[in-house]
């Protein structure tokens, strides 16, 4: 990992530190005035907007040979984590599938 | 609530998150040992665990670091996975806005997935329960979890540094980001906006680190949400 020491320890800090503060926003800064309702939507939709969009790549590998093994295992995990709604069991699935490719 | 004090409602609220532990302890081991393999020190790994406490969000920083990304980057796109946390603190406030200042910032650190879904479902059942007793019930929803979450961030840390170095990260780490995207999708709209994700973070892959994940994501989450008004308009 090429960071130095202080520019790791200052990610952490300003995510800890942001992390509380829109924890803290509403309910410690801003009160009981209402949001407008498509605020809320939008805040509601930022886990499933951004998240896929960072697993893509690692799943596909741009300009890498495909894996079988890693599709394999992402493809079990969104079946196991959707049906089950459980995440201990998507994880286990995940890893299961990738096991299955890797060394049958 | 059917309690009469704050101490049996905060009870009631470890006896309704207890089973929550394993989830916590099993994110917290994954996180850490994810963290270690990728180069941070054990402080560091701690650090993230300690005073971030949002797994996605780390996963998200943790990865994109790897990748080198711009520390600009890594925590805009980290902060924007806990943007949905906003919302939350929103959702408590006609229950716990009355509540001393104090008392809502030891519950802001503290607002974590399960507590906040638990919570309002027993706010919303008992709207009149005293504000002490709802600030008791959430705390004991995150007694029997929050040391769990530590615990498995030291023991993830620990194992990690002495794990062999071939543990195939590029397998554990979209494993445990999509399990955590799966148990999201309920509706059509959450499967659109993570399609839009997917499709344009791929489309927008060859930008600079990070940038085409921070459109991908607005996009995606314009068009959930557009979505999810139009589903709700036509039921």
């Amino acid at each position: 990992m090429n960071y130095d020491t202080a520019t790791i320890w200052g990610i952490i800090a300003v995510m800890g530190v942001g992390t509380f503060l829109i924890r803290f926003s509403f309910l410690g800064i801003i009160g009981d005035r209402e949001l407008p309702p498509w605020v809320l939507r939008l805040l509601r939709f930022t886990p499933v907007a951004v998240i896929p969009g960072l697993v893509a790549p690692l799943v596909v590998r741009p300009g890498e040979p495909f894996d079988l093994a890693i599709a394999a295992a992402a493809a079990a995990t969104l079946i196991g984590g959707y049906w089950s709604k459980n995440l201990p069991v998507a994880i286990v699935a995940g890893v299961l599938g990738y096991f299955a490719v890797e060394f049958l | 609530m059917t309690s009469s004090s704050p101490k049996t409602a905060f009870w009631r609220g470890v006896r309704k998150g207890a089973p929550f532990f394993a989830v916590a302890f099993s994110f917290a081991v994954v996180f850490s040992v994810i963290a270690v393999e990728a180069g941070l020190t054990i402080a560091q790994t701690l650090g993230f665990s300690f005073l971030v406490i949002a797994g996605a969000a780390q996963f998200a920083a943790v990865q994109l670091m790897t990748e080198g990304a711009p520390a600009i980057t890594v925590v805009a796109a980290a902060l924007a996975v806990n943007l949905r946390m906003a919302m939350y603190s929103a959702a408590l406030v006609p229950h716990l806005g009355s509540a001393p200042v104090w008392q809502r910032a030891i519950l802001s650190y503290l607002n974590i997935d399960h507590a906040f879904a638990m919570s309002m479902a027993e706010y919303e059942a008992h709207p009149q329960t005293p504000v002490p007793e709802k600030v008791a019930y959430f705390v004991g929803l995150v007694t029997p979890v929050a040391p769990f979450w530590y615990l498995g961030a030291g023991v993830g840390a620990v194992a990690g540094s002495s794990m062999p170095d071939d543990l195939p990260l590029d397998v554990v780490v979209p494993v445990a980001f999509i399990a955590i995207v799966a148990l999201m999708l309920r509706t059509a709209a959450h499967w659109l906006a993570a399609a839009v994700s997917v499709i344009v973070a791929l489309a927008l892959h060859g930008l600079p680190y990070g940038i085409g994940l921070l459109i991908a994501g607005g996009v995606a989450m314009v068009v959930g949400a557009m979505a999810d008004a139009w589903l709700e308009k036509r039921a």
